[in-house]
């Protein structure tokens, strides 16, 4: 059978059990719609936080992102898993306990002000809109390069799967594809690896394939890509770092505190029976978005690894050293045809040279060998996508691995356009506009505000805007300086009153907006950037995408001071607080879901 | 709330407060001090092919968290029966 039927079968069957789910797991209340009734299994749930979590660009971007930057990309490992710990820790525990449905509703509360809520709400759908175009646009990428179909048509399939289940389900219909996503990403990202891991080092775990001996010449894989990539004047593939260590740092922490105050993954954790239930959950969601980015390290490495040597067949700098073009594999010439792997004879000799030209002192001495710059561009995306062909295995598990990135961008576009829905319809519109609204109203209301929003991200995908290309630096950035803050204060101080919580809120987002923007234009629009986009005029360094950990501090400090000004939070609340902090007497967010 | 009780749940805070102090510093030193401060220092070290400062920033610290947060829950589950704060 052909790769592209294998592809449409094994993406039609997944995309039929999702189909099927949904019919199964309707939504019969508001309890169902906002929380899947509350009564999830703490394991099931952490299946599916992971998928929630593990978006389009974990499953496609990150071993590209390591390949390349190997050391380096640690941020990225470190950043997106230890964010579970704060989670676990920090959050989820006493957002349970609290028991209501969304995020800005604790805000709200907690700070005794529509205005918070409000100023919540604006934060959220900032954050999960930027973070929904990528996902919207990685269903039609996948769908137009494997299934032939054009990236419209892609997306609107995709638009019409999640339409299905998330404005018939909600968090319930949602919580349970997650669940069949994560079991079919997990799948489609471990099979590859562990037959790469199998080839190259003869170990079947590629976490410690990565540190282990390679089959061929019996030096370490790392040692022996340590080498190639300073032989050919790049940086060490274990040492080289993203700008400095400060950045790395601050890096590091932005993404691991905008993990944790992302609104998508919180209200997870609202959908489990206890808060022993939530601590629990997310220890085991942990377990789960580890077996992903555990390998992953390898899956970059190797994948680096194999590129590397296909190209320098010989030594460094001998006249037959590099690669003859003719000679180039099958899955070279595949690659060629997306435009994803680029190759232009600089030199004219027939001979594909890939080397580190940026490297002023490496490239004078290429210069000698007859070298005329780096002939080959290389996507990251390829590193993942590639794999199953440069490893040579069957079409079934390329055909798996298209539906394992198609999985991952449904699951995390699910997850964030029901934070999205639930803001417009439970906190804004129930909290704020109609606030005697039925139960029977509001289902209805919540299911038009979610057939809106996937219209919305589907119009957005379709035309991305240009501040689409700042995805990361907006999302974590704001969920890091702005809500991740609030949070943390309205639990563990419980003296910050509402003025504080506000204007810590606006400091914190307005400081890192203003960076943001100083750096990358104004809504990322080219040319506006007052300061330039060089590390020169980085403060300290540290990078737009970096800085939403400095807008945390502000927005700590900010509440801290203000707080002091102003009159004290009142007794009740003080009370609240002081409940939410025990677990004991916790009710199901949903009556009678015990 | 009775007077007792509040005292009650003010010790257990505490205790809750010790041990998330203790958590989140061996989170901190995992990552941000093992995989980033003296990742230099430590990659003089190896396990298998790991230069072992690279170890712990791609595979050491993830491990960590993971053992973290599941001694964290236990811990807080013992300390939920001891100060009777627990749930039905």
């Amino acid at each position: 059978m052909d790769l592209q039927t294998l592809t449409y079968i094994v993406v039609g069957a997944t995309f039929a059990l999702y189909i099927g789910i949904a019919i199964w797991a309707r939504a019969q209340s508001t309890g169902d719609f906002y929380v899947a009734g509350g009564n999830v299994n703490p394991i099931a749930n952490a299946m599916a936080t992971a998928a929630d979590w593990m978006s389009a660009a974990s499953f496609i971007s990150m071993a590209g992102l390591i390949a390349f930057n190997g050391y380096g990309a640690s941020v990225f490992l470190m950043g997106w898993t230890g964010g579970y710990v704060l989670l676990a820790m920090l959050l989820a525990p006493y957002l349970r306990k609290f028991g209501k449905y969304t995020v800005p509703e604790f805000i709200g509360e907690r700070y005794y002000s529509d205005t918070a809520r409000v100023i919540a709400v604006i934060c959220l759908i900032l954050a999960s809109i930027t973070y929904v175009i990528g996902q919207m646009k990685g269903i039609g990428v996948a769908f137009s390069r494997f299934l032939e179909t054009d990236y419209d048509t892609g997306l609107y399939v995709g638009m019409a799967i999640v339409f299905f289940y998330a404005v018939l389900g909600g968090m319930k219909g949602i919580t349970y594809t997650q669940i069949a996503q994560y079991v079919v990403l997990i799948t489609a990202y471990t099979v590859p690896a562990i037959f790469i891991s199998l080839h190259l080092t003869g170990n079947p775990l590629p976490q410690l394939g990565l540190g282990d001996r390679l089959l061929s010449d019996g030096t370490y894989v790392l040692d022996k890509l340590d080498q190639l990539l300073v032989d050919l004047g790049f940086n060490r593939y274990t040492t080289q770092v993203m700008g400095n260590d400060l950045n790395m740092f601050v890096y590091t922490l932005t993404l691991m505190i905008g993990t944790a105050g992302l609104p998508h993954v919180i209200m997870r954790f609202f959908t489990v029976r206890t808060v022993r239930d939530a601590r629990l959950s997310a220890g085991w969601a942990l377990v789960f978005i580890a077996l992903l980015y555990t390998v992953a390290p390898a899956v970059g490495g190797m994948a680096r690894l194999n590129l590397m040597d296909t190209i320098q067949t010989g030594p460094v700098g001998s006249p037959d050293g590099n690669l003859k073009y003719e000679d180039r594999p099958e899955w070279f010439k595949k690659w060629e045809t997306t435009g994803l792997l680029k190759f232009e004879d600089k030199n004219g000799d027939g001979r594909i040279q890939y080397y580190n030209d940026k490297n002023p002192e490496f490239a004078k001495k290429a210069e000698e060998w007859g070298w005329k710059g780096s002939e080959l561009k290389v996507d990251r995306d390829i590193m993942v996508l590639a794999n199953p062909e440069i490893a040579g295995l069957p079409n079934w598990v390329i055909a798996l691995v298209v539906a394992g990135g198609l999985a991952a961008a449904l699951s995390t576009a699910a997850g964030l356009l029901l934070a999205i829905a639930s803001a417009i319809s439970h906190d804004i519109l129930k909290g704020l506009v109609v606030r005697d609204m039925s139960e029977r109203a509001e289902l209805r209301a919540s299911r038009i505000a979610m057939a809106l929003t996937v219209l919305l991200a589907g119009y957005l995908g379709l035309n991305p805007p240009d501040f689409a290309a700042g995805t990361v630096a907006i999302a974590f950035g704001l969920a890091a300086a702005s809500l991740f803050p609030a949070l943390i204060m309205g639990i563990f101080f419980k003296h910050i009153n509402r003025e504080g919580a506000i204007w810590g809120m606006i400091a914190g987002m307005g400081v890192t907006l203003l960076y943001v923007f100083q750096h990358k234009g104004i809504m990322f629009i080219p040319g506006t950037a007052f300061l330039g986009d060089m590390p020169a005029n980085w403060f300290f360094g540290i990078s737009p995408n970096a800085f939403g950990a400095v807008g945390a501090l502000v927005n700590f400090i900010v509440a801290f001071l203000v707080t002091k000004f102003t009159s004290p939070t009142p007794v009740h609340i003080q009370d609240l607080v002081d409940d939410i902090r025990v677990p004991k007497g916790s009710k199901s967010v949903v009556q009678g879901a015990h | 709330m009775s007077e007792e009780t509040r005292l009650d749940n003010y010790a257990y805070w505490r205790a809750n407060l010790r041990l998330l102090a203790i958590c989140l510093s061996i989170w901190f030193i995992v990552s941000y001090g093992f995989g980033i401060l003296l990742a230099d220092v430590l990659n003089q070290f190896r396990i298998g092919g790991y230069p072992l400062g690279f170890w712990f920033a791609q595979q050491g610290s993830i491990y960590a968290f993971i053992i973290l947060t599941f001694c964290y829950a236990w811990k807080m589950n013992k300390l939920d029966r001891q100060h009777d704060v627990h749930e039905e």
